[in-house]
């Protein structure tokens, strides 16, 4: 598991992302979730953050939302359930998904700001990211915060320098009730189909995992009881893709662009051999002089 | 009487010194601009983040520069928006691009101070310049990020990186006919034109200036 090989970097030429052999996934099991934030309590300790002490808006959510400090936040929904009139406490771990097709990544104009490693991670490299707020905009899951401290962009690296040498992230460490797992890609998708089986037999018969194919599957998936509909837990995206204004504006604005330049400076020097200067010739100052005596 | 004329040369004043600052001013942010933003637009060009001191300054210069070039350009803008209002010359000019490619001008219209081609350079860069600052503030991820939505963002940079290809084409044109046509960087350099020139290439404007008093004779070298 502890295999770190770059397979891709931000603003270089490099294939589409091909999992390595030890591909490794986080799941996060939502029906397990008992909201106590001792993940993102884990998360502050083990990446040495400092959140700002905050404001109480009448919800559970504090930090109300991801921050440059907090890679990952617990997100709280209250939701009637009109099928069962249950009041559904529902409660996503959010933070980055480590897409296999990462928005951040594609849009990011600094060559090696973000990578992505072999077993799936993709990570940020403070050392050259210019904080330009590219990623945020790649980003189909609003992840990456850029910080007013240093002007980086910061989120979850899914514990990278953990994994690197063994270890699971701090958050699956944490987690008391074992809602956060942490193992190869295909073993998190086995423990999923227990569960989502387990959940099934006991009348949730939308569960299912959320690996979404539109990024081509994440590194991190959700167990959720209402697969159908992930929109439901705090605006999950229901089908996540990189925008197609972001692959328009990386793909064909950005050649075309190049292209039209290159076209227009070399039409100029065609021209210039082609038809030579145009040049004032002696007679068109003899007129003007003539223009101004006869004044 | 033709005999005499033809050892004298006339000078006209076209550009005075305050339209000059104001011209390069401009061209220096817009170069300054336009090689910043591109390392932002292509990996292939993001070397060019070091004349401006690394990545990370080139991103917090670049905004400021377009502030100064918005800012700039307004002045430009106020000194030759009506010199640069259509009439029926330029209609009749453009009808014959092919002549104005070509460099026949025998077989142009006479035009004022600026034909056509340069009213659509004014324009272009005008609306371009008004677009890229209005985007430009949309993605200045510093100080405006929470100003708007992310898709709104989005939409902000294609307009934006599309509008700055556009001004790099206008500007190629501007260039280029400024060194095609010799004669004409003095304009903004020396800030004067020889009559030749403007009898050549404006010549209703030539004949303003000739009424007007402003052509001189050539000064001795």
């Amino acid at each position: 598991m502890a295999t770190m090989e770059l397979v891709r970097r931000s603003a270089s030429s490099s294939p589409a992302f091909q999992p390595g052999a030890q591909e490794v996934a986080k799941l996060i099991d939502v029906s397990k979730c008992i909201g106590c934030k001792a993940c993102q309590a884990a998360c502050l300790e083990w990446n040495d953050l400092r959140e700002e002490v905050g404001f109480n808006d009448g919800t559970l959510n504090n930090p109300h939302d991801l921050t440059p400090a907090s890679f990952t936040v617990m997100r709280f929904t209250e939701w009637e359930n009109a099928a069962t009139g249950n009041l559904e406490f529902l409660i996503r771990k959010d933070g980055c998904m480590h897409c296999s097709d990462p928005g951040c990544l594609k849009a990011c104009p600094a060559p090696g700001a973000i990578v992505q490693y072999s077993n799936g991670i993709v990570d940020f490299d403070h050392d050259k990211c210019i904080g330009c707020g590219y990623c945020v905009k790649g980003c189909p899951f609003n992840i990456p915060r850029i910080s007013k401290a240093d002007n980086k962009a910061y989120k979850c690296t899914l514990c990278s320098d953990r994994v690197a040498v063994g270890q699971g992230p701090a958050c699956a460490k944490a987690c008391p009730t074992k809602a956060i797992s942490f193992g190869t890609k295909q073993e998190m998708k086995d423990l999923a189909d227990k569960r989502i089986n387990d959940l099934k037999s006991r009348g949730y018969g939308q569960a299912g995992l959320y690996d979404p194919p539109g990024v081509n599957g994440t590194h991190v998936m959700y167990v959720l009881h209402h697969n159908d509909r992930p929109s439901l837990y705090a605006g999950l995206p229901d089908n996540p893709k990189i925008s197609t204004v972001v692959e328009l504006w990386k793909g064909v604005a950005k050649y075309a662009g190049l292209a039209f330049i290159g076209l227009a400076a070399v039409g100029a020097a065609v021209h210039h051999m082609v038809a030579g200067p145009n040049r004032v010739s002696s007679e068109d100052e003899e007129n003007a002089a003539r223009l101004k005596e006869k004044a | 009487m033709a005999s005499t004329s033809s050892t004298k040369s006339v000078v006209v004043d076209r550009y005075a010194v305050g339209a000059r600052i104001n011209h390069w001013v401009t061209a220096i942010s817009f170069i300054l601009l336009a090689l910043s933003g591109l390392a932002f637009f292509t990996p292939s060009l993001y070397f060019l983040t070091g004349l401006f001191g690394g990545g990370q300054l080139a991103r917090t210069l670049h905004p400021w520069i377009g502030v100064v070039l918005f800012i700039s350009f307004s002045g430009l803008f106020v000194r030759f928006w009506k010199a640069n209002l259509w009439n029926a010359d330029d209609s009749a000019w453009m009808s014959k691009l092919p002549d104005v490619v070509a460099g026949h001008e025998e077989r142009l219209p006479e035009i004022g101070k600026y034909n056509a081609g340069q009213k659509l350079v004014f324009w272009g860069m005008a609306l371009l310049i008004l677009v890229l600052f209005a985007t430009g503030l949309v993605i200045w991820q510093q100080y405006f990020g929470a100003s708007s939505s992310i898709d709104q963002q989005r939409v902000a940079l294609l307009i934006h990186a599309a509008a700055a290809v556009g001004t790099i084409l206008i500007w190629i044109v501007h260039v280029y006919a400024a060194i095609w046509v010799r004669g004409t960087i003095q304009a903004m350099t020396r800030g004067n034109v020889t009559g030749g020139w403007g009898w050549r290439h404006h010549r209703k404007w030539l004949r303003e200036e000739v009424q007007k008093g402003e052509v001189k004779a050539q000064p001795a070298e």
